[in-house]
């Protein structure tokens, strides 16, 4: 199968690879997927408690090309971003940026699904009611 | 496909072949053996009654010889294919139809090749009873499930000799006896083994035999199949009418340069097997130590003991099949992930050994033969290594275990 130019280049440089301190209140961690099904994401976020801006995110992937080139274009696009604009961030964007083939539409959905996730994380942790993410429902 | 020498690594040309198990590049000495016979030498091998047959004839009737000594068989038992796919088909659907009336229970094994199991599918739908044998750790069928998966109504035992991605090598000569004890039909897809390990129908007990040109450096779309003639004699209902070819086995014109290939093929094999096969092992055992050497959490996949000389399957567990491959672009391997697949679903090979999806996902196949060199393997390896380490640091997986998570414990969400 041909990758896309951009999938190969957040392969090649994956952006925000690491892991941030998980039990920090500012800090909301999204593990999705399950290790059979061949992908996990865990992406994770710093929110600043002031402005709501999310000011850091990290990933780590287990998964196809596609799989990490999805959650390395999350982590770019959440960052500067409040938590209400991350909620916006939408499967079928990653799609067309990365211009996915149908067989990885999963990989698009798998990433918004860890986006929710670790934005729902961070709501539990400081008790911000609203709706609490779904995790990973793909497929 | 053009190669070029490698920036890098000296003596060795990219990309490199690596997947021997898929096909094998037509040795140039078959190349020259066939040549005559897509050029001037081009009658069709049935016209008996002017010279352009015959010496066609000659050609196909040399490489039966040729094919026959390899597997320790006389000539007039090779019957020519268009491959192992079609052989397989024959062997089953022709077995199951000759003998309907002694009985209709076929025995096969869950790793078999898909030309294997989804025939033995369809003769489930003919109202044939099919056993499928399930495998243990190492790939091996145990002898005692066979004996007593055998009943009255047995008709056919349809075991593989190799398999194709893991490399385990079955209890051939030990399933041949009990079936001969039990006057069964013995067929066994040896598309993997032929010219790579000794075969020998006889000593073996083998009924029905089939290989193909393209797994041993001859062209594509040519087979042949061994059917025994006596002690005692195997018969096979046809599948293709027509001409009456192949001792009305298998009709059709006979692929005569295919043929002479084959027979080329087969006569390489014959004598430079043993050296072969030592050369083989050597580089395979050299690309296992480095891994191992270099990697935690690798593992093989089917048995070390009984295999190919030339297969490597390896697990690198918390690392996923299709990102490892994508790292290796200039490396031609293939991988048991599932995103390597058509279906999705990873190996059902790998699954059948108990191994979880998850190391099923992880898995690559390492197919070494007559072209590879010792340069390539350090370079396979090298490369190998160093892509596993990168996406290791990528691996939430990876990270949690080296934490003392037990992955297991966790409750994933399954999509």
């Amino acid at each position: 199968m041909a990758y896309s130019d951009k999938v190969v280049d957040h392969y090649n440089n994956p952006r925000n690879v690491g892991t941030l301190d998980k039990s920090s209140t500012e800090v909301g961690t999204g593990l999705v997927g399950a290790p059979e099904c061949g992908d996990v994401m865990r992406l994770q976020i710093r929110v600043n408690p002031e402005t709501q801006v999310i000011e850091e995110a990290k990933f780590k992937t287990f998964g196809c090309g596609s799989a990490i080139a999805s959650s390395s274009l999350a982590t770019e696009w959440v960052k500067g971003k409040t938590v209400e604009e991350a909620m916006a961030i939408k499967n079928t964007d990653i799609v067309k940026e990365l211009a996915l083939p149908p067989v990885k539409i999963h990989c698009s959905v798998l990433a918004e699904d860890a986006i929710r996730a670790a934005i729902g994380d961070w709501k539990v942790k400081n008790g911000v009611k609203e709706q609490v993410a779904e995790t990973a429902a793909a497929n | 496909m053009i190669r070029t020498e490698s920036p890098t690594a000296k003596g060795v040309k990219l990309p490199i072949y690596m997947d021997n198990h898929a096909t094998t590049q037509l040795d140039p000495r078959v190349l020259e053996a066939m040549m005559p016979y897509l050029t001037e030498t081009f009658g069709n091998a049935a016209s008996r009654n002017h010279a352009f047959g015959w010496e066609a004839e000659v050609g196909v009737e040399t490489a039966r010889e040729q094919i026959a000594k390899l597997i320790g068989a006389t000539a007039k038992e090779i019957i020519f294919t268009s491959g192992a796919t079609e052989g397989n088909n024959l062997a089953i659907k022709g077995v199951a139809e000759m003998y309907k009336e002694r009985g209709n229970h076929i025995i096969t094994q869950v790793t078999e090749h898909k030309a294997v199991l989804d025939t033995c599918k369809r003769m489930e739908k003919y109202g044939y009873r099919v056993t499928y044998l399930p495998v243990n750790k190492d790939g091996l069928i145990e002898m005692e499930d066979l004996k007593r998966a055998m009943d009255d109504k047995t008709i056919l035992v349809s075991i593989m000799f190799a398999n194709n991605e893991i490399g385990t090598v079955q209890p051939v000569a030990e399933i041949g006896k009990l079936c001969h004890e039990k006057g069964v039909v013995f067929h066994t897809d040896a598309v993997q083994a032929v010219g790579k390990i000794p075969v020998d129908v006889n000593a073996m007990n083998i009924d029905i035999l089939t290989l193909s040109g393209h797994k041993i450096y001859g062209p594509k779309g040519v087979g042949a199949m061994y059917v025994r003639r006596r002690n005692p004699r195997v018969q096979i209902a046809a599948q293709i009418d027509g001409g009456g070819h192949e001792r009305g086995m298998r009709s059709g014109t006979l692929n005569v340069p295919g043929i002479v290939g084959l027979g080329k093929a087969c006569e390489i094999a014959r004598v430079e097997m043993a050296a072969e096969a030592e050369r083989e092992i050597k580089m395979r055992d050299h690309l296992k130590e480095k891994f191992e050497k270099a990697l935690d959490y690798v593992h093989v996949n089917g048995s070390w003991e009984h295999r190919l000389p030339g297969n490597l399957n390896m697990s690198f567990v918390y690392v996923e099949g299709e990102s490892l491959l994508m790292g290796i672009n200039d490396v031609a391997v293939s991988s048991g992930s599932a995103c390597t697949s058509a279906t999705l679903e990873p190996s059902y090979v790998l699954k059948a050994l108990g191994l979880g999806d998850d190391v099923a996902h992880s898995s690559i196949r390492f197919g070494l033969g007559r072209f590879n060199t010792p340069e390539e393997v350090d370079y396979v390896a090298d490369k190998v290594i160093d892509i596993v380490q990168k996406l290791r640091e990528l691996s939430p997986l990876y990270e949690m275990v080296k934490e003392g998570i037990d992955l297991s414990k966790i409750e994933w969400a399954a999509h």
